[in-house]
């Protein structure tokens, strides 16, 4: 009874990474074909989407190139944006454990999708599981699904380039949404530093080479720390 | 940008994002704990998140541009607010911007 309880229990947590790796994954696509309309070769696509693996940076970096910005704009944007799987592997590494060459294979597959469904889930073994299965799934698919877009982006036409146009920033903001909600740890304190932030960017984009507003946007975290510090806010 | 130049970035910037990661799994634990870094780490992602959404809806080419693009972008919030799933919202974005495109441009 308890090990068949076990199992099912197992069952849904790979289920449940699996769909989401998959999903995820499809968008694959949406880089793929970003990436080479901004000037890379499907060779670098893919290479990005295999080494580089984290959509948000990868995103950032080709956005960058294509639109004319300079080699520091475009991996310090990219490089900002990882900062974000160092706080998830902080968080991952307890429930993981991983040790040795385990640990340098896992860090990997820490991003923003896997982090979500393994810290749902209690105990070393379901948390591993988690991870695994919804790791492998979402690798898997968004490196055949980028070599897809890399390859059918050559025989896009305009309205398909229209399409995509609004893809990328649609894609940004369903990762920033889990903040701006109800729910999210420093609710007020997201909403000021992403009103901020989007602020900044607009205000310098017609001053600064390309890229670098976004990583002067970063300074709108300032808006978030003043006040925390303060108290009273 | 010549070719060798633009594989600089893509393997530069791929070990730099991967060594971020494996530093997280690598951190002593109670880093976390301090007040500041959390905060800070916490609230970087909403402020780069949120200008790569509007430099990438808003401007073209340097100048604030008001397109199909902001349509689309209107659209998906509409659907995630609904709690649409990741690949619907990319998808209605998609189609809203390309009927726009094609309505008005």
């Amino acid at each position: 009874m308890r090990s068949s309880e076990h199992r099912s229990e197992r069952a849904r947590v790979v289920r449940d990474g699996v769909s989401l790796g998959t999903a995820v994954g499809l968008y694959g696509v949406a880089f793929g074909a970003t990436a080479t309309v901004a000037g890379l070769s499907v060779w670098q696509a893919s290479l990005l989407s295999l080494l580089m693996f984290t959509g948000a940076s990868q995103f950032a970096l080709v956005g960058v190139l294509a639109s004319g910005g300079s080699p520091f704009a475009a991996v310090g944007s990219a490089l900002l944006l990882g900062t974000r799987n160092t706080i998830y592997g902080l968080r991952l590494a307890e429930l993981l454990a991983y040790r040795g060459w385990r640990r340098v294979a896992a860090a990997h597959w820490v991003i923003d999708e896997t982090t979500a469904v393994t810290v749902r889930e209690s105990g070393q073994e379901l948390s591993r599981l988690a991870f695994v299965s919804s790791g492998s799934a979402l690798f898997l698919f968004w490196n055949l699904s980028t070599v897809a877009g890399a390859l059918g982006a050559q025989s896009f036409g305009p309205v398909l380039q229209a399409a995509l146009d609004s893809v990328v920033p649609a894609a940004f903001l369903a990762l920033l949404w889990p903040r701006l909600v109800r729910g999210a740890d420093l609710l007020r304190e997201q909403r000021i530093v992403a009103a901020g932030g989007a602020g900044i960017a607009l205000a310098l984009t017609p001053i600064l080479a390309p890229g670098l507003q976004i990583i002067a946007a970063a300074l709108a975290v300032l808006l978030g720390i003043r006040g925390s510090s303060s108290g009273s806010a | 940008m010549s070719p060798s130049t633009v594989w600089i970035i893509v393997i530069g910037a791929a070990v730099g994002t991967y060594l971020l990661k494996l530093a997280g799994l690598s951190a002593p634990p109670g880093i976390l704990k301090r007040p500041l870094v959390r905060r800070f780490v916490e609230l970087i992602p909403a402020a780069l998140l949120a200008a790569l959404v509007a430099v990438n809806a808003l401007t073209r080419e340097g100048a604030l541009t008001v397109d199909f693009r902001l349509a689309a972008l209107v659209a998906a919030a509409i659907a995630l607010g609904l709690r649409a799933p990741f690949i619907v919202v990319l998808l209605i974005a998609g189609g809203v911007g390309a009927l726009g495109y094609v309505v008005g441009g």
